[in-house]
């Protein structure tokens, strides 16, 4: 006994590593975003009467890593007058939370218990607001006015969005939810429970319309996409807060803007659109679910990504004030209305 | 962030070509605008005196690489004027063709470009194709997408076969039908609306005391186009309307461009279908007797003044140029005032700079304006210096 306890520490230690570096961890993630860029930059020419990228990879599909790969090896400049310390940790921070936030979407049917716990749901939402924050630094530290009132904008979105981004999360998590003990449990504001349980009721999906299409418009603006790319608005403040970084951190910053796409849309999929965890498909004696989750995984994802550039080439971009406006006169009243009708329908349909 | 100057140019992604303007900020509020011109002056004017009449209509064509028939015409114009030559009407008609598909590929271009400038670029990729294709229609006519060397003095250079106006009607009918989807576009949608409506507004009396021109003008309700108020290339003959609006504001310059387009087909189409018989040119001498003379002309941006002197040699004494840009500047810093920073690219945009053809003198001068020219030897010393300073160590 006493030898097996370290043999099984060190198959739980080379699972966890393997969780975290390989599936679905930095590798896979790395792939996927990439092809995620790919994938939005395509349907985004497409929708704009170009063909985009065709000519690295199979119609263009390593384009977004050739672009990586050439940043990493560019010069690399830190302004004289940025706080350096702070210039050179911040690439770092954005792209480790958003691969933190990552971990916790329920992509294969099996996933550890560190990745996928009771509140899992908010510490998602908190780990994607980072990235965020990080901007804001990263624009304040490279003391340059084009950054600085990129890094102003930045905030001042996140206060439009996160409140939005957030109600409509929680509006079907409370659906999924479960009363026991008087207390509610909200299927544990757990993203896999939420899942499941639309899996298992997928007639209560459309209930969340309202709810999903609110979600979708709050991560464009979390993407700072268009019609929400004031902050860093090509035309006005050249790149808002990232205008000084070049190089190697730029290239993080991109792979961690691609992760967040990628996060945030596998967010949306698995609590709005059911999520990607099956029950068991035997094919004889061998079990497809896992496969089967994972197209599911993509299958969703790609759809929230094409919802996402279908925005992006139907608009155009909406002034600061405009942002934040639009997000309160709108977006959040059609949260709260969201949950209003989700705490109804619990009500009516005791689930 | 109260009393911050940034600089907007002279490079800066938004501006396309070299020019400085600085924004005293309050937050994201523009307090005051100060423009600082001549980074692309290319010495032109000067050109003239040193080319032949004939060479300096191929010189004029390249003042602007998007209004080049509006350059020449008004260049032929003022030759023909001292020479009082009679143009043929049929050349007059052929010239005031390609001015008109000049005036649609360069509103198409503004499109594009206003598009872009508010973040919409799905309708710069639209409109830019579209552009292709009027580009294609003027190279039927003179066999050139960009600078067409059609004009001369005396009259054109080349004739337009039967066969050629029937492909250039079909041509016409798609490009007006695209056109139509583009005034519904512009109209309606509501993120591109939203930025240019009631945004960088410029009074009639501001537009009047100020000198705008062109559609900057005809948005604040000046109704001046030079087509109508002083006729060239036969225009009297031809049926058009003159398009203003009275919103005063960014989505009226838009409304004004994408009407004249329409304006545009139908003169295209009644060109095609008038278009008279008889010689394209008649012979000028290479000298032009003494004289002055001026001609305006209605470029896609404006009203465009050339100036000529002749004294009597094949070269002009001098030539002088005032493109609608130089003229709308004014009128650009006034709209620029108590705007927010997220607006400054679409009005620098909405008069449809071309900051190049404007570009006149060079005069340089320190801050309090003393005279700070430098010399090859101060220059070289002043980067050593600078170098020893800035070497990483």
């Amino acid at each position: 006994m006493a030898g097996a306890e370290p043999e099984g520490m060190t198959v739980e230690v080379v699972k966890v590593l393997g969780y975290l570096f390989v599936f679905p961890g930095v590798v896979f993630l790395f792939a996927y975003a990439t092809f995620a860029e790919w994938f939005d930059r395509k349907v985004y020419a497409r929708l704009q009467n170009r063909i985009g990228p065709l000519h690295t990879g199979s119609g263009g599909i390593l384009q977004p890593v050739a672009d990586f790969i050439k940043l990493m090896s560019k010069e690399d400049i830190v302004p004289a007058q940025a706080d350096k310390g702070l210039f050179n940790a911040l690439p770092l921070f954005s792209l480790a939370s958003a691969l933190a936030a990552f971990i916790m979407i329920p992509v294969f049917r099996v996933s550890l218990p560190y990745t996928s716990f009771p509140g899992d749901l908010i510490v998602v939402v908190y780990l994607l607001s980072i990235p965020t924050i990080v901007y804001f630094l990263a624009g304040w530290s490279s003391t340059n006015y084009y950054a600085m009132v990129g890094a102003f904008r930045n905030l001042t979105q996140l206060f439009g969005y996160e409140v939005p981004l957030f109600l409509a999360l929680l509006a079907p998590a409370m659906l999924a939810g479960s009363w026991a003990n008087g207390t509610w449990l909200s299927a544990n504001w757990q993203i896999s429970e939420v899942g499941k349980f639309y899996m298992a009721h997928p007639y209560l999906i459309p209930v969340n319309i309202i709810g999903f299409v609110v979600a979708l418009i709050a991560l464009q603006a979390k993407l700072e996409r268009v019609p929400f790319d004031a902050p860093e608005a090509e035309t006005e403040i050249v790149a808002g807060a990232l205008t000084e970084y070049s190089g190697k951190k730029l290239a993080l910053f991109r792979l961690t803007v691609d992760i967040e796409m990628v996060t945030g849309s596998a967010l949306i999929a698995a609590v709005f659109l059911g999520g990607f965890v099956l029950a068991p498909v035997h094919l004889g004696t061998i079990d497809l679910s896992s496969l089967f989750s994972l197209l599911l995984f993509v299958a969703k994802t790609l759809f929230v990504i094409a919802l996402l550039s279908l925005g992006k080439a139907l608009m155009g971009r909406l002034r600061i004030d405009q942002t934040v406006a639009f997000s309160w006169r709108w977006l959040a009243p059609a949260a709260l209305l969201q949950i209003l009708i989700s705490i109804v329908l619990k009500g009516i349909l005791k689930v | 962030m109260p009393g911050i100057r940034i600089p907007i140019g002279p490079q800066h992604p938004a501006l396309k070509e070299p020019e400085s303007f600085t924004f005293e900020l309050d937050g994201e509020q523009v307090i005051n605008a100060e423009v600082r011109m001549g980074y692309a002056h290319r010495g032109i004017e000067k050109g003239f005196e040193d080319r032949t009449f004939i060479q300096g209509i191929y010189l004029a064509e390249r003042i602007c690489g998007i209004c080049s028939t509006s350059h020449t015409t008004p260049f032929v114009l003022n030759a023909e004027e001292l020479l009082k030559l009679e143009v043929p009407r049929r050349a007059q008609y052929i010239r005031a063709l390609t001015g008109e598909l000049e005036r649609v590929h360069s509103h198409l271009l503004w499109l594009g470009v206003a598009g872009h400038e508010v973040g919409f670029d799905s309708l710069f990729m639209y409109t830019w194709r579209d552009r292709e294709h009027v580009q294609d229609m003027l190279e039927v006519i003179s066999g050139n997408r960009v600078h067409y060397g059609i004009n001369t003095i005396g009259g054109v250079r080349r004739d337009i076969s039967t066969e050629q106006i029937g492909r250039l009607k079909e041509m016409n009918k798609l490009a007006l039908a695209r056109t139509e989807y583009y005034i519904r576009l512009c109209t309606a949608e509501p993120t591109f609306i939203s930025r240019i409506k009631d945004v960088g507004r410029l009074s009639k009396q501001d537009a009047l005391d100020l000198c705008a021109v062109g559609p900057m003008a005809r948005a604040s309700g000046v109704k001046r186009d030079v087509r109508k108020d002083d006729p060239y290339c036969c225009y009297d003959e031809m049926p058009f309307d003159v398009i203003t609006a009275d919103t005063c504001d960014i989505l009226g310059r838009a409304v004004v461009r994408v009407f004249e387009l329409i304006q545009c087909y139908k003169l295209i189409d009644f060109i095609l279908a008038n278009l008279p018989e008889g010689d394209i040119k008649i012979r000028a001498p290479r000298r032009i007797p003494p004289g002055e003379a001026i001609n305006r002309y209605e470029a896609p941006r404006g009203e465009n003044i050339h100036f000529m002197k002749s004294n009597g040699t094949d070269k002009p004494d001098r030539v002088k140029v005032r493109a609608p840009t130089y003229a709308n500047i004014p009128a650009t810093l006034v709209t620029l005032k108590n705007c927010f920073v997220a607006d400054i690219p679409i009005i620098v945009a909405a008069i449809d700079p071309c900051f190049c053809c404007a570009d006149r003198m060079i005069r340089l001068s320190d801050r309090k304006g003393r005279d700070d020219r430098w010399s090859w030897g101060q220059l070289q010393h002043y980067s050593r210096e600078w170098l020893a300073r800035n070497r990483r160590a």
